[in-house]
């Protein structure tokens, strides 16, 4: 009884939602685009303008190259883990070399979280993750002031599904070179 | 008073069919299709006090039945139970109308009458009665003077009046709520009343926007927004929506706390490594100050106590996350919360005796309450995943979110977890509700 109940609502929400999808499309809201000019100090705008790209006379930026490592930006851990596994040491070690060669360049790492946690806790969780890259690149050769770590928690999963296949694909560290 | 104890004996009686009632309020889950919050009780209406709620004199030649409104408060409260007044002849519109003795038959323990007529200057003048029926006694006899658009504010100062003559307790029929919305893509901050009325967005991003948190005064909006593609802390007017980047620190900047005086915020900011509170100006004003040292742990989510004196916060210093208590002037930090393996989102009560907060049970997120002198703790809430408390100014209520299936619904649990309520928005994904203050 109550699981046919449940598919019923299941249904009916569904219907409900597409029923409403209509009637709201007409305001087609526009995103909000006020300028941003009032930044505290944020480091984010500071540093290298442009692309990031230096030296480069082959023709192919090796951030975007699919058969170079640098290409490969995202570092996956396990539930409830900060540790950066050996899998992922060559792509790190990639990234922070590039650093250090390229010392204008600059990037953003961003932890994230899968959804089982409350928001703000899990943005801190996100943190430590982007944090432990971080530290594990400035290990390895890159500056400190290169990279800014920060966290998007779980407010934008990469799976939006709720399992445990979803689940690894959101915790991970997303690596950001500026202006990408 | 006798009767509202009797009362919750009842209720505890009905805790254990809770599930019946929210099987029955599966059903009574609202079926026409809109934008706006609709709110339903899920239990424990069944015990509540009885009233009766009289059409007031002249009330069909105003745009809006303030009577409808007033009666519809009372019910979603779960604290009271409608008498049907139809039949009632001649109906009364002034205390010394009203038959007392034709109530109690109808099972009514108090009537709300009133008269409405037009005044001067496009004005109404509401007049309301409130009568017990068993003493025989007018508990309240008022007069407002408003204008039209006025009428629905009024009728829930009614409601709130009548709310706290018979329960002995502030109403907050009169207060406000936020809540994040998220349909696609598209994230929206939004304001309305308590029943969901009247809702406007007041921010809207193509990035996630979390922690709305009102300010004491309810003329300003703290939130975290994720439009530079990193979270910043705004602080934004209600009052004409102008807003600004209060905490934009290199890393993330997060969890806004607002003190009791609205003059300070208490931020989680990641520029100095890790996750750490820090105190600033409300207005942005002067340097965040670092509140506190634990190097290495996560410290975030902060709340100030009512007095303003201490705050409670998350922390996994001892190696899970648990609450804490943190004295600001003497510098002090006391552990709260030793059961369990993952208690976070501290929100002390309006009386600084207790508070509510979210903890992990097998796996399930649960909102639980805890009493601060006894240190007992119960379970408002089942899960699996609810979170985000926010407590009524009145101590009364929590409003939180709950998620299941990927899609999330705010409901509300009374604080001794007797009254239920499911709070419908059929549209989008609706979370993280601030309760805004008795103004």
């Amino acid at each position: 009884m109550l699981r046919f109940l449940k598919v019923g609502l299941m249904v009916l929400s569904g219907i409900l939602v597409m029923g409403c999808a209509s009637t709201t499309d007409h305001e087609g809201a526009p995103v909000e685009d006020r300028p941003i000019a009032d930044n505290a100090g944020g480091a984010s705008t500071s540093g290298a303008s442009g692309d990031g790209v230096h030296g480069q006379n082959l023709g192919t930026d090796p951030l975007k190259d699919p058969a170079n490592i640098l290409s490969r930006r995202s570092v996956f851990f396990a539930f409830d883990s900060y540790v950066v596994e050996d899998e992922y040491r060559g792509l790190v070690e990639a990234h922070a070399q590039y650093l250090a060669a390229n010392p204008t360049a600059r990037m953003t790492l961003q932890g994230h979280t899968d959804e089982r946690g409350t928001h703000e806790y899990n943005l801190a969780l996100g943190q430590r993750r982007a944090d432990a890259v971080k530290r594990l690149m400035v290990l390895l050769g890159a500056q400190d002031s290169q990279i800014e770590t920060i966290s998007f928690g779980k407010e934008r999963p990469r799976n939006i599904e709720s399992n445990e296949i979803a689940w690894a694909e959101n915790r991970r560290v997303d690596v950001l070179y500026l202006g990408e | 008073m006798r009767r509202l104890k009797k009362i919750h004996c009842f209720y505890r009686f009905l805790k254990s069919n809770i599930f019946i009632f929210l099987l029955s309020g599966a059903l009574l889950y609202p079926l026409t299709v809109q934008a706006q919050l609709t709110i339903d009780i899920i239990g424990g209406s069944g015990a509540a006090l009885p009233v009766s709620v009289v059409p007031f004199g002249n009330e069909a030649t105003y745009p809006l039945s303030v009577s409808t409104v007033i009666g519809n408060d009372l019910k979603r409260s779960g604290r009271f139970r409608l008498i049907d007044e139809t039949g009632i002849v001649p109906r009364p519109y002034l205390p010394e109308e009203v038959n007392t003795s034709i109530f109690r038959a109808r099972g009514a323990d108090a009537v709300v009458i009133g008269n409405m007529r037009p005044m001067p200057n496009n004005t109404i003048e509401v007049r309301f009665a409130l009568i017990d029926t068993v003493r025989q006694e007018t508990l309240a006899n008022m007069a407002f003077t408003v204008t039209s658009p006025q009428l629905r504010a009024t009728a829930h100062r009614i409601a709130d009046i009548v709310y706290e003559k018979l329960t002995g307790e502030p109403g907050v029929f009169s207060t406000r709520i936020a809540y994040i919305t998220q349909q696609g893509k598209q994230y929206m901050l939004l304001v309305a009343d308590a029943d969901g009325d009247n809702p406007q967005t007041i921010v809207t991003s193509a990035d996630p926007l979390i922690s709305p948190r009102f300010s004491p005064d309810g003329t300003r909006i703290a939130y975290v927004s994720f439009e530079s593609q990193k979270p910043v802390v705004y602080v934004q007017s209600l009052m004409n929506g102008s807003r600004k980047a209060i905490a934009n620190f290199r890393g993330s900047n997060s969890a806004p706390a607002w003190s009791p005086d609205g003059t300070q915020l208490i931020v989680t900011l990641s520029r100095e490594g890790g996750s750490q509170l820090f105190i600033m100006p409300a207005d942005g004003s002067n340097a965040a100050q670092r509140l506190m040292t634990s190097p290495g742990a996560i410290d975030t989510e902060a709340a100030f106590m009512p007095d303003g004196q201490s705050i409670l916060f998350t922390s996994d210093r001892g190696g899970s996350p648990q609450i804490y208590r943190f004295w600001i002037m003497d510098r002090r930090t006391e552990r709260v919360t030793f059961e369990g393996s993952h208690n976070v989102s501290p929100r002390p009560l309006p009386d600084g005796k207790g508070m509510v907060f979210v903890r992990r049970d097998n796996g399930r997120f649960q909102i639980a309450a805890m009493d601060f002198q006894t240190r007992q703790t119960m379970a408002l809430t089942q899960g699996p995943m609810d979170e985000s408390p926010s407590v009524a100014p009145n101590g009364r209520y929590i409003l939180y979110s709950s998620t299941s299936g990927g899609r999330s619904i705010l409901s509300a649990v009374s604080v001794d977890g007797t009254i239920r309520q499911r709070i419908g928005a059929l549209t989008e994904q609706v979370r993280e509700p601030a309760w805004g203050p008795i103004l």
